[in-house]
């Protein structure tokens, strides 16, 4: 029956769906296409690029042995560790007060005048120049402080400059807990405080985790921030407190690619630089995100 | 009653640290206006913003920030012209065009971009870009191309555009602000596509169910009801990347060429005001009127970037549809 339904209104029906091209709509399609990959084509062409020419000098040595004869020879081993001790301080003060902020933002902050402040501030210092940073750590930790030139200048200045990263994501976090789980809670006749330390800080620890891995990501890449308080154009090893300067990826690039003696003769470091930073941001910043997918499949509630 | 008590201090406790951030922005904004002052005092406000000569180390050390202020807005300008219809066609790509799994790939690959570390888009600007200006480029189009011009003997075409080409395609250094424009472009993308992306989802999906229902085709519903519907959203994306391009600093600084002059076209060098902070507070003696300059700049930045915030913070609640711009 359906069979001669469809016979019998098959000339109409085809009249219906047959469409003729449309020129702008396909013209307008293909272009949003083609422009929509740009950002990703670009990523990629970069990313080859560096990394054709920097594979060459990238080795065990590269990576385990200091510069030698004016950066002309040798690896990077101080540089990185430079950039890992600044990166890991920042951290290390920068998430208690942010993850504090968060919990403050997310459970004890009531809607008012307060909060607004609170909040527009958060979003205006996301928003500050990178430089600016540089500029305040310069006059407030470098000269204000006396901690000179030195890697906890560089480390307090990053820890300002992505707390508001750190914030935000701490509070997606916290946020995302259901709130059964804390009337689960509550009602077993705990109070706030044990509630949130032990029900809702636990659950949203993944979250809090991969929103610092990838703040992590977005810190190792920063040279602005370190240019006046941390970053020096050569150290003799690794720092052995922290109150030295430090040699850091980024400003090394920077240092080699413009303002060194050997420009042209110091090229395959440079590339090899700029790979490894690449390798370590990007590395960070795929394990956030492959986190971060992991644990929104995974969820159970 | 001790627990309550112990309550009421750890709400307290974490109130005030929640105070930190508004303590930090007034901070900031505190010393970087302590120590502008003594150069907008001490050489005159409007002298500094207008003036159109930066020679801080020549005697008398001249301080016009407006070369600087300009260099700024034209590589911004500049780089917006490419940076804005990518970054909302990337977003609109990802948001109503694509299948899932080019979703799935396209997404991570944008959020990596935007994490990229600039010093080394300001590295490839100078290492690819600028030698591929300099020495493939303008000889293409200012050398060759006026010559195959000249010799089709043609009215205008052969004469007036001809030395058109000759004239304004012939770049003498690869440094210089198109350079840091393209840069700053790609530095930009990811910034606009995240948040655009997200104010294009939040459009109901009755909206586009409606409009198909009407017959309209697809490029339709998202020229004629999605965008319309997601402008103010689309407008903070657009002002959050240019945000992000008037404060980067390392491509300006590699790429932009260096040269703090009022420039006529867009193969001249500029000096935009983040690059003269980078490049001389190394050699500005702390406390000298070069560094107070330094910070005249840094707060004029700083000003910029907070009015850029206060505007994009009133569109989204005015119009508010959903939070925008929380995870750029």
């Amino acid at each position: 029956m359906i069979q001669g339904l469809h016979n019998t209104i098959h000339e109409p029906f085809e009249l219906v769906h047959k469409r003729k091209f449309d020129l702008k709509e396909g013209f307008f399609l293909t272009l949003i296409r083609t422009l929509g990959f740009s950002g990703g084509v670009i990523l990629i062409i970069i990313l080859f690029f560096v990394a054709y020419n920097g594979v060459r000098v990238l080795s065990w040595d590269f990576i385990t042995q200091p510069p030698i004869q004016s950066m002309t020879k040798g690896g990077i081993f101080p540089v990185i560790v430079g950039t890992i001790l600044l990166t890991m301080i920042c951290m290390v003060v920068v998430l208690p007060v942010g993850v504090t902020t968060a919990i403050f933002l997310a459970e004890y902050s009531k809607p008012g005048l307060l909060l607004n402040m609170v909040n527009m501030s958060i979003y205006t210092l996301a928003g500050v120049p990178s430089v600016v940073y540089g500029l305040f750590g310069l006059t407030v930790f470098v000269i204000t402080f006396h901690f000179g030139m030195s890697l906890i200048a560089g480390s307090f200045t990053l820890a300002i400059m992505v707390l508001p990263y750190i914030i935000s994501t701490s509070e997606e976090a916290i946020k995302a807990v259901p709130y059964s789980f804390r009337e689960a809670s509550l009602a077993c006749g705990t109070t706030k405080w044990q509630t949130i330390r032990k029900v809702v800080l636990p659950t949203a620890l993944p979250g809090i985790l991969t929103g610092s891995i990838l703040g992590t990501a977005k810190v190792s890449g920063e040279t602005a921030p370190i240019m006046f308080t941390a970053a020096a154009f050569f150290t003799p090893g690794i720092p052995t407190s922290i109150f030295q300067p430090v040699m850091a990826l980024p400003y090394h690039i920077y240092v080699l690619a413009t303002a060194g003696t050997h420009i042209e003769l110091t090229r395959p470091i440079q590339y090899g630089t700029a790979l490894t930073l690449i390798v370590l941001v990007l590395g960070m910043n795929l394990l956030g995100i492959i986190l971060r997918s992991k644990q929104r499949s995974k969820k159970a509630w | 009653m001790k627990w309550q008590r112990k309550e009421k201090l750890i709400e307290l406790t974490i109130s005030s640290v929640g105070f930190f951030s508004v303590i930090i922005l007034l901070l900031i904004g505190f010393f970087l206006f302590k120590e502008a002052f003594e150069v907008f005092y001490r050489a005159g406000a409007l002298k500094v913003i207008f003036g159109a000569e930066w020679y801080p180390t020549s005697n008398p050390p001249l301080f016009g920030m407006f070369p600087l202020i300009v260099g700024t807005l034209t590589v911004t300008g500049l780089a917006a012209l490419f940076a804005i219809p990518l970054g909302i066609a990337t977003a609109v790509y990802v948001a109503e065009v694509a299948n899932y799994k080019v979703k799935e790939f396209l997404k991570p690959l944008i959020e990596m971009l935007a994490s990229f570390p600039s010093v080394v888009l300001g590295f490839f600007g100078m290492v690819v870009i600028a030698p591929i200006l300099s020495s493939w480029l303008s000889p293409l189009i200012a050398d060759k191309l006026p010559e195959l011009m000249k010799s089709a003997h043609l009215p205008f075409f052969s004469t007036t555009l001809a030395d058109f080409c000759h004239n304004k395609f012939f770049i003498t250094s690869g440094l210089n602000m198109f350079t840091a424009a393209l840069m700053l472009t790609v530095r930009a993308i990811p910034v606009i596509s995240s948040v655009a992306e997200d104010a294009l989802a939040a459009v109901p999906r009755i909206f586009r169910e409606a409009s198909y229902s009407l017959g309209a085709s697809r490029w339709d519903t998202i020229w004629r009801v999605v965008i319309p519907a997601s402008v103010s959203g689309l407008s903070v994306a657009i002002i959050l990347g240019i945000g992000t391009m008037i404060g980067e600093t390392m491509i300006v600084l590699m790429a932009a060429g260096g040269a703090a002059v009022i420039p006529h076209w867009i193969f001249d060098p500029v000096r935009p005001m983040p690059s003269a902070i980078a490049a001389e507070m190394a050699e500005a003696a702390h406390g000298s009127l070069h560094y107070h300059a330094l910070f005249g700049i840094g707060a004029l930045l700083f000003l910029i970037t907070l009015i850029l915030s206060i505007v994009s913070d009133f569109i989204s609640k005015r119009y508010r549809s959903v939070k925008i711009g929380e995870k750029v």
